[in-house]
């Protein structure tokens, strides 16, 4: 099967998927604490709507976003509010979070499925925001918003992405092998909401077995519907990311600055579908997650599902502690993913995986003097230069660096990768356009 | 619970310039155990040092050739060049107050480089003098490794054709075929070098024409046979161009080097070459253009330098041009006889224009997006 891809710039790194993409998804047993931060994702933090000492059942709202945009948390146990008080975040540092107590007599809660056929598109778009499903890829943008474009976009296609082409992480290519028929309806349940009758899902061709897993369920039904399709992408870092991935399944660009929806298109993550998919048939909440923890810095390595809130060292204990040969700790993938110095840090929504990292996984060397190789332009999906980013930003002139259009960076990774001067070019990215938001506010 | 300790390690990026604080605020507050530093957390393996040591390596069958060639000289003044350019580094670096780098190789590079591009048959001493303009005036009073202008091994040979003209251009030895065997090795390190001097082809190409070199060097087959091999009067390291082209082979292989540079220079003093270079036009010899002097060393490891050469590959062709232009130019209308060294570092002088006006393309830079705007 040929695959398609995006054209500019891009690595090849190292995949490490074999330690876990052959391990089916594993229930882990639920903590006997939860911590729900009141920021998981994009937009404002939810208000708590529950008290200390209050019992809350397993999928209750336990905070809301009200007016502005957010989305719902929900208790992911049932059992008793301990505290409201700042916690470790993975990305935020310290936030507010619910911690809530488990009660270990409640039984799981059960959800009954019924037909979404019969739904209209408003009951889906609110059984959506009333799940509090965000986008799971990373950003964690609120997706009953974007599920609800301006009409003037026009938008004609529907992406599910399943490039999930971040090293180690199995997450998606788990789920698209193991619940294809559930992701494919996802889809269709979102053409719904959409109104629109095309649906791509781009899998990198690392993935064969899921990519025939979800084409098997196709062919069942195609005879009726021809909506949904599946394309192979050839393997190349940043597939996944929503430019590429768009411009390799559709050759639009989406310009700097734009959304999906200035080249018609709208684009969901697998994880997300299967959330949506959960919300519209069982009205079930968002607060469970997939996710991978790999890396040779934990004794086992697994795909589990987890309670969202669920702290880091009720994971690792779980799997058996970590290996002295530990040195790095991070949450998503190792390009784009955040080092934790903590594992007080709670699992939230948009976290897909936690790699432990022993010494021969990570890259801990100092940096030195730009040598002007140019690999990292080569290496920019996006044709930036960051080399001039750095020196800009060591030269205390970050706030000059718009001409080399560093706004438009989305912090890939794929320049500091290749940097044989290991000079941390993200960091100087971010800190470029700090300085360049700070001195025009 | 279960022992969760890691190793203790603490990256601390301070930015010497713009005195930026670039390590993470989480750290001191939560107590980090493990190592926290700002995505990406895994790296590609080549390390600058990986390069410059490569690099290096790629070149030791040059010197090789250049020991077999002329004697153990070459290989003499080879290390001083190499030992002088550590040494006005480390000197350099301690008074500027910079961490000391020799490690990195690039000291070292700069040192064989320098070293093959002078004749064999100079004072020992030479290179020193050499090494204080490369590496001292041209790398670190600029700002060390990075921030150089012009190469710096090129810089060391100018000054020294500007101070000592005479022992520059005079001190060719004869290559091994050549001399018979009759002058013992031992010889060229102690003994008297007037015996041996004797005029490099583009020398007597200077003076007498081309038709004269081909028959002094012993007729045209001969000719292209030896310059290929590299038996001819030169510098220490460019007189084989079969080695010089393995090595960036390899280079082009590892994609430590591109074909951009080398190509679009060799092509152009080939080309020009064959167009001026004869009594009459287009009667010039393009091959030998090419083999003599220092136009394949020059193209493969002097123009693509990294830190002085274009970093976009549009840029690096016209670059490569230049370089070739400029060298045909100064062969034939200028004063010395050859035209490598300076053509390159002229054409430093436009890296920095031309890496103005070649900018990456953009994947799609921003303009009015009329949809998200109607939306919001």
């Amino acid at each position: 099967m040929a695959g398609v891809s995006f054209v500019k710039g891009g690595v090849h790194p190292e995949e490490h998927k074999e330690l876990t993409q052959h391990l089916p998804i594993e229930e882990m047993p639920p903590p006997k604490e939860v911590v729900l931060p009141l920021s998981m994702h994009f937009g404002a933090p939810a208000k708590p709507i529950v008290g200390k000492k209050q019992e809350v059942r397993e999928g209750d709202p336990i905070a809301v976003v009200e007016k502005a945009l957010g989305a719902t948390i929900h208790s992911s146990v049932t059992g008793t509010v301990k505290a409201i008080e700042p916690r470790p975040h993975p990305i935020m540092v310290r936030c507010d979070a619910i911690i809530i107590e488990r009660d270990p007599a409640a039984p799981p809660r059960q959800y009954e499925s019924e037909d979404w056929r019969s739904l209209t598109r408003e009951q889906l778009l609110g059984r959506v925001r009333d799940s509090g499903i965000v986008g799971l890829g990373g950003a964690g943008f609120p997706t009953h918003v974007k599920l609800s474009p301006p009409p003037a976009a026009k938008v004609d296609t529907l992406i599910l992405n399943g490039a999930e082409c971040e090293p180690y992480l199995t997450t998606d290519h788990r789920i698209m092998l193991e619940q294809p028929a559930k992701v494919i309806e996802g889809a269709k349940i979102i053409l719904k909401t959409l109104g629109i009758k095309k649906c791509i899902i781009g899998v990198e061709l690392n993935k064969p077995d899921a990519i025939n897993a979800l084409n098997k369920v196709l062919e069942k039904a195609r005879r009726d519907d021809m909506s949904v399709s599946v394309q192979g992408m050839r393997v190349k870092y940043p597939q996944g990311s929503e430019k590429q991935l768009i411009f390799a399944l559709t050759g639009r660009s989406v310009p700097g600055g734009g959304l999906p929806f200035d080249v018609a298109v709208i684009v969901q993550n697998i994880s997300t579908t299967l959330a949506i998919f959960e919300a519209a048939t069982m009205q079930k909440p968002l607060y469970e997650k997939v996710m991978t923890v790999s890396g040779r810095g934990v004794r086992r390595q697994a795909n589990l599902k987890v309670k969202v809130g669920t702290v880091l060292s009720d994971v690792v204990d779980y799997l058996g502690g970590t290996t002295d040969d530990l040195v790095k700790i991070v949450t998503g993938g190792p390009m784009m993913g955040f080092a934790m110095s903590s594992l007080e840090v709670p699992v939230v929504k948009t976290t897909s995986g936690i790699l432990f990292l022993g010494s021969k996984e990570t890259d801990l060397s100092p940096h030195g003097p730009c040598i002007h190789c140019g690999w990292c332009i080569e290496a920019c999906p996006m044709g930036l230069s960051p080399k001039e980013v750095g020196i800009y930003v060591e030269a205390g002139r970050g706030h000059l660096t718009e001409k080399f259009g560093v706004m438009e960076c989305f912090e890939c990774g794929c320049c500091a990768f290749v940097c044989p001067a290991k000079r941390p070019l993200v960091q100087f990215a971010r800190l470029a356009k700090m300085d360049i938001k700070r001195r025009g506010a | 619970m279960m022992s969760h300790r890691g190793l203790l390690i603490n990256q601390k990026f301070t930015a010497e310039g713009g005195k930026i604080e670039t390590q993470d605020p989480r750290t001191p507050e939560m107590g980090a155990a493990w190592a926290v530093s700002v995505s990406p957390h895994i790296r590609k393996g080549f390390t600058t040092s990986q390069i410059m040591w490569t690099v290096i390596a790629t070149l030791m069958p040059l010197l090789l050739m250049s020991i077999y060639n002329f004697g153990f000289r070459a290989l003499l003044l080879t290390l001083v060049s190499v030992v002088s350019c550590l040494v006005v580094e480390a000197i350099s670096q301690k008074l500027l107050g910079r961490p000391l780098s020799f490690r990195d190789g690039s000291a070292v590079l700069t040192g064989v480089l320098m070293a093959f591009v002078i004749p064999p048959g100079v004072p020992y001493w030479l290179p020193a003098i050499g090494a204080v303009a490369a590496i001292f005036i041209n790398k670190e009073l600029m700002g060390g490794l990075g921030f150089n202008v012009w190469n710096p091994a090129l810089v060391g040979r100018a000054l020294m054709m500007a101070s000592f003209p005479v022992a520059m251009t005079a001190g060719w030895l004869p290559s091994r075929p050549f001399s018979e065997a009759a002058v013992p090795l031992t010889q060229y390190v102690y003994g008297g070098l007037d015996a041996v001097s004797q005029a490099t082809p583009l020398n007597w190409m200077k003076q007498f024409g081309l038709q004269s070199m081909i028959e002094k060097f012993g007729g045209l087959d001969k000719v292209y046979l030896d310059f290929f091999v590299g038996y001819m009067p030169g510098c220490i390291g460019e007189t084989s161009a079969l080695l010089i082209l393995i090595g960036g082979l390899v280079l082009l292989g590892m994609r430590i080097i591109t074909w951009h540079i080398p190509v679009s220079n060799v092509v152009t003093v080939a080309a020009l070459t064959w167009v001026f270079g004869g009594d009459t036009w287009f009667s010039g010899d393009p091959l030998i253009g090419v083999l003599s002097g220092g136009v394949m060393l020059g193209a493969f490891y002097m123009a693509t330098d990294y830190v002085t050469s274009p970093t976009l590959k549009r840029g690096q062709i016209i670059f490569g041009i230049g370089v070739g232009a400029l060298t045909v130019l100064i062969r034939l209308k200028g004063g010395y006889p050859e035209g490598v060294c300076y053509a390159i570092l002229l054409m430093n002088c436009l890296t920095p224009a031309l890496d103005e006006w070649f900018k990456p393309a953009r994947f799609a830079p921003p303009k009015q997006a009329p949809v998200a705007a109607a939306g919001k």
